[in-house]
């Protein structure tokens, strides 16, 4: 276990590398003179002047990434050039309504995608798999802004049963946040329920054709009970594995779905940064996902080999 | 005798790649996709003579109109004719579809093929920084390129391009590691062949299918990118007309002009759509073991 941990942890470092020389090498495609740029419409000479110090723009490129990854490592991602606070604090206050309404999608998605796979699995080549097919197709082909649209017509202008936009925090008024995040939870899981039913449909159907389900079978035991304890605890494995790779699109979609229901999230932030130029928030933001997919992958790799005895040795 | 040899001679033995090609028209779904493909292509190409009025005409007599025999879908905010916006942005998406993918299958495919071939620090490199792009997540990886790149279509399709291209290295490079050890390889190495030529001629036209497949499915993905940084003001410009863009300015009508966007994430769903089926359809014509 712990060789393991050290040889995954050790594949990480040079991933973590690769990823800053990235997102500082974005930098260096602003076009022109990059303390400009890096000021946005602030035009001040002063200000130009300070950045220029501070990003230490007079030094060669290689100092200059020394400058940023060292203070990454000690946790300073940049500043605020817009809003004069540090990027950090900016991230860890709009981190909260975004885990929320990340976790209450994947709780969606699970609940649909993992069950619509079973079914279509179990009832492979009849009309459920076919509906569950289809279901999975809507879900990766449809834009979830414009699902976000066709919902917000539907539940909040025709019906009126839910808010059209906005956010209320859960400590506030839990029925309200409820009531705003449901439709944006929906549109967020959508498409990974649909990644995910088709990862478990083709793990269902290896496993079910598993020589120890058809001893299970023969042992004349419940369907459901080989379906759901037999089978399904083996073919979830792949599926975890999976649906953590998929994750990052589960945070790309948070941008859109953030910004068609005016949520005040994490999406919203970089949104934001990028039309205000503030190009340390969108570099920060991009670092930050990249670190929380990396971390969230190793812990899938983990529970997979938790889970699964034979990868133990 | 050569009459004789011409009436006996068995029937022509299909490649496997017309194999593919007619277990491919078996399949209705991927037919239909691929209809649906070649009718936004029509559209796209013919878009001046198919539109019934100028998609940049505004009419303010004619502001936020609902659907009638003139105006078929409707008008937007400022008075242009739906219709007529929705098929010419099928060029952008398109446009956009097909040249980001080219972009990711130039860079990708030559790297990954390096990786896979080369093996040793080479493919060590390569993979870490595959990783790394990868763990960027796709949109934010676009959307933080088009940033720094700055608004257009053109950059947008950059900026797809360059963050689809790490699963076309990472698809290259494992079908040449599983090329590579075949023995008609170790053949064409024995007689002589040069590296470059054994990678382009014996072991590219083998990675092909996969690589055909991936593209197709990249197509779509990368479709819904291009409608996501133009919804976001990073790609299509305005008054330039866009799915991506036209929603943008769509939602905030939504309770009085609903058509507004309703056709363009239509035209979106359906083309993705259409890929995603055509993609599915070549993936199981292609490998008939994956179902």
């Amino acid at each position: 276990m712990f060789k393991f941990l050290l040889q995954r942890l050790a594949t990480i470092v040079p991933t973590l590398f690769f990823v800053s020389i990235l997102i500082f090498g974005l930098q260096q495609l602003l076009p022109g003179d990059p303390a400009t740029a890096l000021a946005g419409e602030d035009h001040d000479p002063s200000v130009i002047a300070y950045l220029r110090a501070k990003f230490h723009l007079d030094e060669p490129l290689y100092m200059r990434y020394f400058y940023w990854a060292n203070g990454v490592l000690h946790g300073d991602l940049g500043e605020s050039v817009r809003i004069q606070k540090p990027v950090v604090d900016l991230i860890l206050e709009k981190l909260p309504v975004t885990v929320q309404l990340a976790s209450m999608a994947i709780v969606i998605a699970i609940v649909f995608g993992v069950s619509a796979g079973i079914v279509s699995a179990v009832k492979k080549d009849t009309a459920w798999d076919y509906a569950a097919n289809v279901f999975a197709l809507w879900g990766l082909s449809t834009p979830n802004f414009w699902l976000g649209i066709l919902l917000i017509m539907l539940f909040a202008v025709k019906l009126g049963w839910l808010p059209a936009s906005g956010y209320v925090s859960p400590f506030e008024d839990l029925k309200a946040n409820l009531a705003a995040m449901i439709m944006p939870a929906f549109v967020l899981g959508n498409a990974f329920a649909a990644v995910l039913m088709r990862h478990t449909r083709s793990a269902m159907l290896q496993v079910l054709s598993a020589d120890y389900v058809r001893t299970a079978r023969a042992k004349g035991l419940d369907e459901r009970v080989v379906v759901l304890k037999h089978a399904l605890r083996n073919a979830l494995v792949p599926v975890i594995t999976l649906g953590a790779l998929a994750f990052g699109e589960l945070l790309g979609g948070t941008v859109l779905t953030e910004t068609v229901f005016s949520i005040p999230g994490f999406g919203k932030l970089i949104v934001d940064a990028v039309f205000n130029r503030d190009y340390s928030v969108v570099q920060g933001v991009v670092l930050f996902t990249a670190t929380v997919y990396i971390t969230l992958n190793l812990l899938a790799d983990l529970a997979y080999f938790l889970v699964n005895p034979r990868m133990r040795g | 005798m050569a009459a004789v040899l011409t009436a006996t001679a068995l029937p022509r033995e299909l490649t496997p790649a017309q194999r593919a090609l007619r277990r491919l028209a078996r399949r209705r779904g991927a037919m239909a996709g691929l209809g649906c493909v070649v009718f936004f292509v029509l559209l796209a190409l013919f878009a001046p003579w198919v539109a019934p009025h100028d998609p940049l005409a505004t009419s303010w007599s004619a502001v936020r109109q609902a659907p009638s025999a003139h105006y078929l879908f409707g008008t937007d905010e400022i008075g242009r004719d739906v219709l007529s916006r929705v098929i010419w942005g099928t060029r952008a998406s398109l446009l956009a579809g097909l040249v980001s993918v080219c972009i990711s299958l130039a860079l990708g495919v030559p790297v990954g093929l390096a990786a896979g071939y080369l093996g040793g620090w080479v493919d060590a490199l390569i993979s870490r920084i595959t990783d790394a792009m990868l763990a960027c997540p796709f949109l934010i990886l676009a959307i933080a390129l088009a940033a720094f790149l700055g608004p257009s279509l053109t950059n947008a399709m950059i900026a797809i391009g360059i963050s689809a291209t790490p699963i076309f290295i990472r698809l290259t490079r494992a079908q040449v590691l599983a090329v590579k050890v075949e023995d008609y390889v170790e053949a064409a190495r024995a007689v002589g062949n040069s590296h470059l030529r054994i990678a382009l001629r014996h072991i590219l036209p083998n990675v092909v299918a996969p690589l055909i497949v991936q593209a197709t499915l990249a197509i779509a993905a990368a479709v819904i990118a291009e409608a996501s940084l133009s919804f976001l003001g990073l790609g299509q410009q305005p008054p330039a007309p866009s799915w991506g863009s036209m929603l943008n300015t769509a939602k905030n009508y939504i309770d009085n002009a609903p058509w507004m966007s309703v056709w363009p994430g239509l035209s979106i769903f359906l083309l993705v759509l259409s890929f995603n089926l055509l993609g599915d359809g070549l993936r199981d014509a292609f490998d008939p073991r994956h179902k």
